[in-house]
C-alpha cells in the first residue's frame, strides 16, 4: 500500500530536490544541448548538429587523453587506497578514542586551505633545486627530476584525495563488529590473515566507496596535471581548456565533459554494485 | 519654549535659510570636484588598467576604469560576441584579432587625425592589422618580440641565438613550451626557413609538423602564464619556446637569471592594439584614453608596465623613456644606438605573428593537441 506524501516529509526532501534540479539536472541538460550547438566566427549559435560529437570522437588525441586520464585516476585510486589503509586501520584499531578524534581532526585540516595553494607549495619541494633534492644532495644523491612528471601529478592527486580516502576508510573500519575479529583470533587466525579474511571483507563497502571518491576527484582534476605534471601528458581536463582556448569551441568541450560524466556514472554504478555484491546473501562474514 | 539668547542672536530665521542655501549650493559651485568618476570599461590583458598605467589619466579626467581581463584572444572574442553592444568602451586586442573584431562589427572606426600617428615610426603608421579598406579601426600601442628565452646560467646568449639549441641533449626535459600553438609553430616555421612563417603551403606545413615532432622528447612541459613564470624563475626549465621579453623582462627585473634573444633564424612580433567598442556611450572619453596611451608620456608608461614590459612604436615615447629610465630603454633596445629594435625590424629579422593563411586556425590547433599528446 502506497504511503501518502506528508507535508513533513516534503519539507525535508524538497530542498534536496530543488538543489539537484538547479545544480545538476538543469546544467546537465544545458550541457547536452550545448554539445549540439555550433560555433561560427567565434560566436556560439543554438543548433542541433552532431558535428561536435563526430569530430571529438574521431580524434585520436581525444581517446589518447581519455586513456591517460582513466589510467591515472585508476592508479591514484589504487595507490590512495593502499597508502590510506594502514593509516586508517591504525587509527581505527590502535588509537584511543581521544587520539582517534585528534587524528580525524588532523585529516580534516588540509581541507581548510586551498588545493591550488597546496599544489603550488609542492613545487617548492619537488623542483630540481627544491627541498627534496637539496636534502638528497646533502647525502650525495640526485638531483632527480621530480617536478613536471607523472609522479608529481600523482603527488598532487594524493594531496587532493588521500585525507578523504583515509576518513572514508576509517568510518567504515570503526563500525566493524569487533567480536568478528576476536572470533578470528580465537580460531587461531593470524593478524595478517584476519585483516584480509575479516577486516577487509567487512569494510568492503567503505573501502570501495573511498576508492571511488578518489577516482571521481582525480578523473576531473585540472590543477595537478598542469602545475605538477607540466601539462604532459594531456588529460581530458587539459583537453577541455585547449578546446575552448582556440575558436571558442565550448560545444566540443561539452562533448568531452559529457563523456567524463558518463564515465564517472558507469564507474560509480559498477563500483557500488561490486561493493554490495553478495551482501544480500549474508556473505558479509 | 524660548530660544537661548545666544542662538537667537547668532542664528535668526533669515540667516539660517541663507546659510542652508549656501551649504546646499556649494557642490553646484564646484561640481567637478564632487562629481562621481565616470566609469570606463576596458577589455584587456591583465595589467592594462592597473594603477601604474591608468592612475594619472583617471585623476586628470575624473575617470575610473572598470577592467575585464581576458586570458587569450579567443576568450576576448567570445566575451565581446556574447555581450551587448556598448558593454566595453575600450578594447585591447592582439593585432591578429583586430580584423576579426572589425569583421564582427565589434569596434568603431577611428579618425587617424585624432592620434599622434606622425610621431610613430613609419613601420607602425600604417600597421597592417589596424586598417581595413583604408579605414582605421585600431591603433597599435605596444609590441614585443618572441624568440628563445633561456637561463643565463645554463646557456650563453650566443648558444641561445639559434632555435636548434632546443634540441641540445643537455636540455632534454628542460625545454618548455608556452601553451599556445601560434608562437611555437611560427618559430618552427622560421627555423624551417619559411620567410613568412604563417603563409606556408601544405608541403611546408607538413615539414613544420615533422620538425616539431622531433622536439617532443626534449619537452619538459606545456605551461600557462603562471607556470611559465615559475618554471623559468626556479630554473626548472632552462629554455623556452614561444615567449620573449614580455615574460623574461619581468623576471629579469626581479633578479632571475633569464633573458630572451632573437635567434639568427628570426623572431616573431606580437602587437597590442586599442579600439573603441561598438556602441560605446563614452566613445569621446575612450578616444581620450587612446590619445593618452599612444602619446609620448603614455607610451613611456606602457613600456614599463609592471605586469609585462613592451616595446613602443612612438618615437617621442622612446625619448621620454630614455629621459625617465635610460637603463630600461637600453635593456629593451629602445635607444638610438645601432641594432635597436627598429633596426631589427628593418633588417627583416622579425615577422608578424598572425593567423595561418593557407591552413585553418583549427588545423593548427588540432595539430598542437596531437603534438602535446605525442
Amino acid at each position: 500500500m502506497r504511503r501518502p506524501i506528508s507535508l513533513y516529509g516534503l519539507t525535508f526532501s524538497l530542498p534536496l530536490l530543488v538543489w539537484q534540479l538547479l545544480f545538476f539536472v538543469f546544467p546537465l541538460v544545458f550541457l547536452v544541448a550545448l554539445s549540439f550547438w555550433t560555433v561560427k566566427n567565434f560566436t556560439i549559435r543554438p543548433d542541433f548538429n552532431p558535428v561536435n560529437w563526430v569530430t571529438m570522437f574521431g580524434k585520436p588525441v581525444f581517446w589518447q587523453a581519455y586513456g591517460t586520464t582513466f589510467g591515472l585516476a585508476a592508479a591514484a585510486s589504487v595507490l590512495a587506497s593502499v597508502v590510506a589503509f594502514p593509516c586508517s586501520y591504525a587509527i581505527a584499531f590502535k588509537l584511543s578514542d581521544s587520539a582517534r578524534r585528534m587524528a580525524v581532526f588532523l585529516m580534516v585540516i588540509p581541507f581548510f586551505t586551498s588545493y591550488l595553494v597546496r599544489v603550488y607549495s609542492w613545487q617548492i619541494f619537488l623542483s630540481d633545486a627544491g627541498i627534496v633534492n637539496v636534502m638528497l644532495g646533502a647525502v650525495g644523491l640526485g638531483p632527480y627530476p621530480m617536478l613536471n612528471t607523472v609522479g608529481a601529478t600523482m603527488v598532487g592527486y594524493m594531496t587532493l584525495a588521500l585525507p578523504l580516502v583515509i576518513l572514508l576508510q576509517l568510518f567504515s573500519l570503526v563500525f566493524i563488529d569487533r567480536t568478528l575479529i576476536e572470533a578470528a583470533h580465537n580460531m587461531r587466525c593470524g593478524r595478517i590473515r584476519t585483516v584480509f579474511e575479516v577486516v577487509i571483507p567487512s569494510a568492503r563497502v567503505g573501502l570501495v566507496i573511498a576508492a571511488l571518491f578518489c577516482f571521481i576527484l582525480t578523473f576531473g582534476d585540472f590543477v595537478s596535471p598542469v602545475y605538477l605534471g607540466g601539462g604532459d601528458p594531456t588529460t581530458l581536463s587539459i583537453l577541455i581548456t585547449d578546446t575552448t582556448k582556440s575558436g571558442q569551441q565550448w560545444p566540443r568541450a561539452a562533448v568531452i565533459a559529457l563523456t567524463m560524466i558518463a564515465t564517472l556514472l558507469v564507474v560509480a554504478f559498477l563500483s557500488v554494485r561490486f561493493a554490495y555484491a553478495g551482501q544480500a546473501k549474508g556473505s558479509r562474514t | 519654549m524660548t530660544q537661548p539668547r545666544f542662538m537667537a542672536q547668532v542664528l535668526n530665521r533669515r540667516s539660517f535659510l541663507a546659510t542652508s542655501a549656501a551649504a546646499l549650493a556649494t557642490p553646484m559651485l564646484s561640481r567637478r570636484a564632487f562629481a562621481a568618476p565616470t566609469e570606463l570599461t576596458m577589455l584587456a590583458w591583465y595589467g592594462h588598467a592597473e594603477p601604474d598605467i591608468v592612475a594619472e589619466f583617471e585623476a586628470e579626467h575624473n575617470v575610473k576604469f572598470v577592467p575585464k581581463y581576458y586570458t587569450g584572444g579567443d576568450n576576448m572574442l567570445g566575451l565581446i560576441s556574447q555581450s551587448p553592444p556598448g558593454t566595453f568602451d575600450v578594447i585591447l586586442s592582439d593585432a591578429e584579432y583586430v580584423q576579426a573584431l572589425n569583421a564582427g562589427g565589434f569596434v568603431e572606426e577611428l579618425d587617424p587625425e585624432d592620434y599622434a600617428l606622425a610621431d610613430y615610426f613609419p613601420e607602425f603608421q600604417n600597421f597592417p592589422g589596424n586598417w581595413a579598406d583604408g579605414k582605421l579601426f585600431s591603433l597599435v600601442a605596444r609590441f614585443g618580440f618572441l624568440g628563445v628565452a633561456y637561463n643565463t646560467d645554463a646557456l650563453t646568449e650566443a648558444q641561445a641565438a639559434n632555435y636548434n639549441i632546443f634540441w641540445d641533449p643537455k636540455l632534454t626535459g628542460k625545454v618548455g613550451h608556452f601553451d599556445w600553438h601560434l608562437p611555437n609553430l611560427g618559430q618552427m616555421s622560421l627555423l624551417n626557413g619559411n620567410a613568412v612563417p604563417y603563409d606556408i603551403d601544405e608541403t611546408a606545413w607538413e615539414a613544420v609538423k615533422e620538425k616539431i615532432l622531433t622536439l617532443r622528447p626534449q619537452i619538459g612541459g606545456f605551461f600557462d602564464y603562471g607556470g611559465t613564470f615559475s618554471s623559468l624563475n626556479d630554473g626548472q626549465m632552462l629554455a623556452f619556446a614561444g615567449i620573449g621579453d614580455w615574460i623574461t623582462g619581468v623576471l629579469e627585473k626581479n633578479g632571475a637569471k633569464v633573458r630572451s634573444v632573437i635567434p639568427e633564424q628570426g623572431g616573431l612580433q606580437w602587437s597590442e592594439c586599442f579600439s573603441i567598442g561598438k556602441g560605446s556611450q563614452k566613445a569621446e572619453l575612450a578616444k581620450k584614453w587612446i590619445q593618452y596611451i599612444t602619446s609620448a608620456k603614455g607610451q613611456a608608461k606602457s613600456a614599463q608596465m609592471a605586469a609585462y614590459p613592451a616595446l613602443i612604436p612612438n618615437q617621442k615615447g622612446w625619448e621620454v623613456l630614455q629621459a625617465e629610465n635610460p637603463a630600461e630603454a637600453k635593456r629593451q633596445g629602445m635607444t638610438k644606438d645601432a641594432g635597436n629594435v627598429i633596426d631589427m625590424i628593418r633588417a627583416g629579422r622579425i615577422q608578424y605573428r598572425q593567423w595561418p593563411i593557407q591552413q585553418d586556425l583549427e588545423t593548427w590547433n588540432d595539430f598542437w593537441s596531437e603534438y602535446k599528446g605525442a
